[in-house]
């Protein structure tokens, strides 16, 4: 494994048992750098939670199944005994969630739930226990943290769980934080906030982070490199600059272009491709995008294109004619 | 446009809500929508945005009195629509309709939807059942869908086509002015841009007026003529759309507005984050209620509310830089 990689997800396929039969919800190959941002970006359904959920093993193990490797320092997560995934979630790799007032327990004050998570982890005393908390809602911007210990969650606005939630993630130092969602239900101000509050972290820890979006917008301001699915698949990875810049697939380039830009002409209509994402039971045959893709040929309706390297491997996209509709603009 | 005569005159239009503080016997009022102006004319789209809890939603819903108000007037066709008998208001209900932000919740799951489609016309008494249907096949062909969803139930429809049929429940009445609460909020973005364009062609097609509500400033400023910002209750600025973004005013705009993460990698602008979080309604500050988080906060700021006032042609805003 190449030395600049914390984690590399080989061939990672989730299944889930449903009455139809098992279906297959996403098949992923991808690394993550150290200290790198990455965003996994794609519409509802795409699979991008489920990928994060499968890394932890998050997910039911009697209703799902999965194959292939997620390696982090050599060790496949998705072979250990349940006991030693424990001592990975938290100490290597943390999650955080979309909704923060659902994975905080309303019951307990937020100081005893950050001590009890730094004591499930670590051997320290109550008293140090106490210090680190302060100190970690002080690192994510807490005001006053010394009195905030004592709150519920109830007291403590959106974007100040949110903080808390992040607070509790990094409490072991993981080398690796999952956010999911994690600005979707903030209002823009506030997202600004946990935007630059991600940013300094990621610097001040060297701490990668890989963020799922639905928002194009969050990706361009905080990532360094984008992962697109479709369907379950990775259809398009590339650094931040170069995929605003020059999108590939005919899909990125669509999702791109739907976006009400801020400076964009807002009198012309937008962009769109018609119809919506199929189901997961009911996937076109050859390329996965063909039944909405403008471009689409008879050899893209048959044939299964492969997530290739283009551009010195700097980028990979899974099309056909990657190349040819760079120069081919949707207009 | 301010020569033209207005379709909706909305004034002062207060709604408080009287709550129970915890742990104490007087009991807080938080003014939702704290005496709010603006005038709607006809084929325009207006635009209000805010962050959560600003009151955009809750004016929407007050003007439709779907929540009863507390003050003010709005005036369509010279008569208050607050001062109307119930049959009279029943009879405004035809001409002033609402799109919610959730068409699932706003379904019912066992009545199909052909059948959810002509229920309001039935409702007003209009043509027979043969008639109704018609109409609500031709609707259905206006929002894009086709005449096979008339037998399906909401379950079995995608968000982006419920959408679609919240859309076409409001319009097959046919209204003058829809209002629109965060009608694309929970719709994915290439869903969200079909369902505006749809919005667009429809508005031009039948010379609609919409009221559109929203947080996503960038779908705003997409749809809108003019746009109105929310602040804790209060209209805060209110300027064409071009104008808003070229020439933003109150400080609350500025920082609103550069805060909008942009899906673009050159010329980003410098992003202004906010210190502090949205004061509790229930005890809002003294004064200009921003004046907490402003950078440029004076001690006139604390003291006394600024007034709306027209700095630039049809450019209002409220603070007191401006004086």
């Amino acid at each position: 494994m190449d030395s600049t990689n914390l984690l590399e997800v080989k061939n990672l396929k989730t299944s889930f048992h449903t009455e139809e039969g098992n279906v297959s919800a996403i098949d992923v190959s991808f690394r993550i750098k150290k200290g790198e941002i990455l965003g996994i970006v794609g519409e509802s359904g795409c699979g991008k939670s489920v990928t994060a959920q499968s890394i932890l093993r998050l997910l039911d193990e009697k209703a799902v199944s999965y194959e292939g490797e997620v390696l982090l320092n050599d060790v496949n997560l998705l072979t250990l005994p349940k006991k030693k995934m424990q001592k990975i979630h938290g100490n290597e790799i943390s999650m955080v969630f979309q909704d923060p007032l659902s994975s905080l327990n309303p019951a307990y004050t937020i100081g005893n739930q950050i001590i009890e998570t730094i004591r499930a982890h670590k051997k320290v005393s109550k008293k140090d226990a106490i210090e680190k908390s302060i100190e970690l809602l002080r690192l994510v911007g807490i005001p006053a943290p010394e009195a905030r210990l004592d709150d519920y969650p109830h007291q403590l606005s959106g974007g100040m769980r949110q903080r808390v939630m992040i607070a509790m993630a990094l409490a072991c130092e993981p080398k690796l934080l999952i956010a999911d969602e994690p600005t979707t239900a903030l209002d823009v101000t506030i997202q600004a906030q946990i935007m630059e509050l991600f940013i300094d972290i990621n610097k001040k820890l060297d701490m990668s982070i890989m963020l799922i979006t639905h928002d194009l917008g969050v990706v361009a301001e905080v990532c360094d490199r984008v992962i697109v699915m479709y369907l379950g698949q990775i259809i398009e990875e590339a650094t931040v600059k170069e995929l605003f810049k020059n999108p590939k697939h005919p899909y990125t380039k669509a999702l791109i272009k739907s976006i009400p830009h801020l400076d964009g002409d807002r009198l012309k209509d937008l962009q769109v491709i018609d119809g919506t994402v199929p189901t997961l039971t009911n996937i076109p045959n050859g390329c996965r995008f063909s039944n909405r893709c403008e471009f689409a040929t008879h050899h893209c309706k048959t044939k299964v294109p492969q997530l290739v390297d283009i551009n010195n491997k700097t980028a990979k996209v899974r099309c056909w004619y990657a190349e040819e509709t760079v120069s081919m603009e949707v207009n | 446009m301010t020569n033209l005569k207005p379709l909706l005159q909305v004034k002062n239009v207060k709604k408080f809500y009287t709550v129970q503080k915890f742990g104490e016997f007087k009991k807080g009022v938080v003014k939702a929508v704290n005496d709010v102006s603006f005038n709607l004319y006809e084929g325009e789209t207006y635009g209000l945005v805010g962050e959560s809890g600003c009151g955009k939603s809750t004016l929407g819903k007050t003007l439709l009195q779907l929540e009863e108000p507390n003050g003010g007037e709005a005036i369509y066709k010279e008569k208050n629509l607050f001062k109307l008998t119930k049959k009279e208001l029943r009879e405004s209900r035809r001409e002033l309709q609402m799109v919610f932000q959730d068409p699932y919740s706003s379904l019912n799951p066992k009545i199909n939807i052909g059948k959810a489609l002509e229920e309001p016309l039935a409702i007003h008494s209009i043509g027979n059942a043969k008639e109704r249907t018609e109409k609500a096949m031709e609707v259905l062909k206006n929002v894009g869908l086709q005449p096979e969803h008339y037998f399906r139930l909401p379950h079995e429809l995608s968000g982006g086509q419920r959408q679609r049929i919240g859309l076409a429940r409001a319009l097959i009445l046919n209204p003058k002015i829809v209002i629109c609460d965060e009608p694309v909020s929970a719709l994915d973005v290439i869903i969200q841009s079909q369902i505006i364009n749809l919005m667009r062609k429809i508005q031009r097609d039948l010379n609609l007026t919409y009221l559109f509500i929203s947080h996503d400033i960038g779908v705003v400023r997409h749809i809108s003529d003019r746009i109105g910002v929310m602040y804790l209750g209060n209209l805060v600025e209110e300027a064409e759309t071009d104008e808003m973004f070229e020439n933003p005013l109150h400080p609350y705009t500025q920082v609103l507005l550069s805060a909008v993460p942009s899906a673009k990698i050159e010329n980003k602008k410098e992003r202004i984050v906010l210190n502090g979080e949205l004061p509790s309604p229930l005890n809002p500050p003294s004064g200009c209620k921003f004046h907490e988080r402003c950078p440029f906060a004076t001690a006139e700021c604390k003291k006394s509310e600024p007034f709306k006032k027209e700095v630039t042609q049809n450019h209002f805003v409220a603070c007191h830089l401006y004086n």
